[in-house]
């Protein structure tokens, strides 16, 4: 079953075409990190998907909701931490979180039952009473995150949750969002691919507004992250090295070579033939190596292939 | 039930930050000096040099100074109220975020509307009618009682008044995203109201006429200004109505 299905998704701000057909699903109880560079659309995705803004074109059904339609159906099916969570700062954050629960129609006491509950979870308990105009960016991400969790929605939209948060905040907020697989369906855009990396189960890559790649991370990484291996000379043998790299450029397996400095990376199209032939060609250029070793592709590697700013230089 | 939950927000916002305490104390502060300014110009103007002389061509005070002050401080301060205190309602909230931020909560965007101008509506009824009764109280010390029901119908006039200028500039406050545009925009359709409320006949039929009615039924006229009534009631109508549908097709 599918959380989250877009299909034909278009948006057009003047003349920038922010969403351009874009087209992906997201199954049940997944952590979905929603990756593409600034501009490619993500934020734009979650205001449609949400209910803020409107579709020039194309389908989108959220909890099998239809996007666009009934916006009070809608909003009981899903939560919403947008990328910079503002609050009414003359409130308390107990004080706000009853006002949401309010508008999701709970009684008092369950309210006040689900508010505990989650300025626990979110690690607010003993800030309950305290003016929201005095949080920091951190515990204000907490606090949209409890907002968002308050009516139990069976989908979650998360707009880049920690990039503005220092690493502590990042580590407690991520937390939190791993802690929330298979409760619900957590849809989290970002920039940054450490985030996904580490809490994401699938990934969707977007550029331009369309989607460039959505699979399981493990699974993209296999598909798309071509192998790589460095070397790394002795500091001397800069220029032997730029040299080196020069003549295995016209190598069959050899996809491509980057220097900066004495280091290598050389990208390769067949590892095998790599592993034998590499070092050998290496030692026979005359370099004497500090380093030598394949580097696991990470996801990075994949996100700047597909984006098309780090294809590898040849 | 969504609706309540956003009203008692607002009334909430509208004592913790200040505005409805503000709005009481300047209301009923003029409301106060209103009759006391009335009945003391003459004895004050005596304390100038030449004074004497000046307080001569002055007219003994009646209690209809007293009535003819209250509607000028109260209208005057009650307009620049209603447009400070509406002018960021909606646009403040659309700019900051925490309209959408709510907004994807099942609240209609109607009620997310219509409560702020619930909230400061009854925020300007209380200072109104504390106002009102306060002016009424030194009034009666200073001139003599003035006629109840006349008098109550004129502070109620001076409301529907005051309720158009804050739906207006909750109108101009959901088509902008800056409170001082929405200010400005406010400012200058209460103004060209204004105008058109000072036309010979056209005037008639247009909510300035309503303070006019209010103030010849204290002073025991029988004038109506029933049309007066209704284009206020019906233009507070559009102007809410205009911003309920332009919100509901707005991004946030």
């Amino acid at each position: 079953m599918h959380a989250i299905r877009i299909e034909g998704l278009q948006k057009r701000f003047g003349k920038v075409q922010a969403l351009d057909g874009l087209t992906l699903s997201v199954k049940e109880g997944v952590v979905f990190g929603f990756l593409g560079p600034n501009g490619a659309g993500k934020t734009t995705t979650i205001r449609i998907l949400s209910g803020l803004a409107h579709a020039d074109g194309g389908q989108a059904w959220v909890a099998d909701q239809p996007v666009g339609v009934a916006q009070g159906l809608l909003a009981r099916r899903i939560g919403y931490l947008p990328e910079d969570p503002t609050f009414y700062n003359w409130m308390s954050p107990a004080e706000f979180l009853d006002y949401v629960g309010a508008l999701f129609g709970l009684t008092r006491p369950k309210r006040a039952a689900r508010c505990r509950e989650l300025l626990q979870l979110v690690g607010l308990a003993e800030h309950s009473k305290r003016r929201i105009a005095g949080f920091s960016r951190g515990m204000r991400q907490r606090l949209g995150i409890a907002q968002a969790l308050l009516n139990r929605a069976p989908v979650l939209f998360l707009d880049e949750p920690a990039s503005a948060l220092d690493p502590v905040g990042r580590k407690e907020v991520l937390d939190l969002i791993a802690g929330l697989r298979e409760q619900c369906t957590v849809f989290m855009s970002t920039h940054i691919l450490a985030d996904v990396e580490r809490v994401c189960d699938s990934v969707g890559i977007i550029s331009r507004g369309r989607l460039v790649a959505e699979a399981d991370q493990a699974e993209l990484l296999s598909r798309y992250a071509a192998p790589v291996f460095e070397l790394e000379a002795e500091s001397e043998y800069a220029r032997p090295v730029q040299a080196w790299a020069g003549s295995l450029r016209s190598l069959a397996w050899v996809r491509g070579v980057t220097v900066d400095g004495v280091v290598a990376r050389v990208t390769v199209a067949d590892v095998e033939r790599a592993k034998r032939e590499l070092l050998p060609a290496a030692i026979q250029a005359g370099l004497i190596l500090k380093r030598y070793e394949m580097v696991r592709p990470s996801l990075e590697d994949v996100f700047l292939r597909l984006v098309g700013q780090g294809e590898v230089r040849a | 039930m969504t609706f309540q939950a956003s009203l008692r927000k607002e009334l909430l916002e509208q004592w913790r930050s200040y505005r409805m305490p503000i709005a009481v104390v300047v209301l009923v502060s003029l409301a106060l000096v209103s009759p006391l300014s009335a009945r003391f110009t003459p004895e004050l103007m005596k304390l100038l040099p030449n004074g004497e002389e000046i307080a001569k061509l002055i007219p003994p005070p009646t209690i209809m100074d007293a009535v003819t002050q209250h509607i000028k401080n109260t209208t005057q301060f009650a307009l620049i109220l209603a447009i400070l205190m509406s002018m960021g309602a909606v646009a403040v909230e659309k700019d900051k975020g925490t309209a959408a931020m709510i907004l994807v909560k099942p609240l209609p965007r109607w009620a997310f509307l219509l409560s702020k101008f619930v909230a400061l509506a009854l925020t300007l009824a209380v200072s109104i009618l504390l106002a009102g009764l306060a002016c009424y109280y030194y009034t009666l010390i200073l001139f003599g009682p003035l006629p109840l029901m006349a008098w109550c119908a004129l502070n109620v006039l001076l409301l529907l008044q005051v309720w158009l200028y804050v739906a207006l500039t909750l109108l101009c406050s959901t088509l902008t995203r800056s409170q001082a545009a929405a200010g400005g925009l406010a400012f200058g359709l209460i103004a060209l109201l204004a105008i058109l409320g000072s036309l010979p006949r056209v005037g008639d039929y247009l909510p300035a006429r309503l303070t006019g009615w209010g103030m010849e039924l204290v002073a025991g006229g029988s004038a109506q200004a029933w049309i007066a009534l209704w284009v206020t009631l019906a233009l507070i109508g559009a102007a809410l109505g205009t911003a309920c549908l332009s919100f509901r097709a707005q991004e946030l």
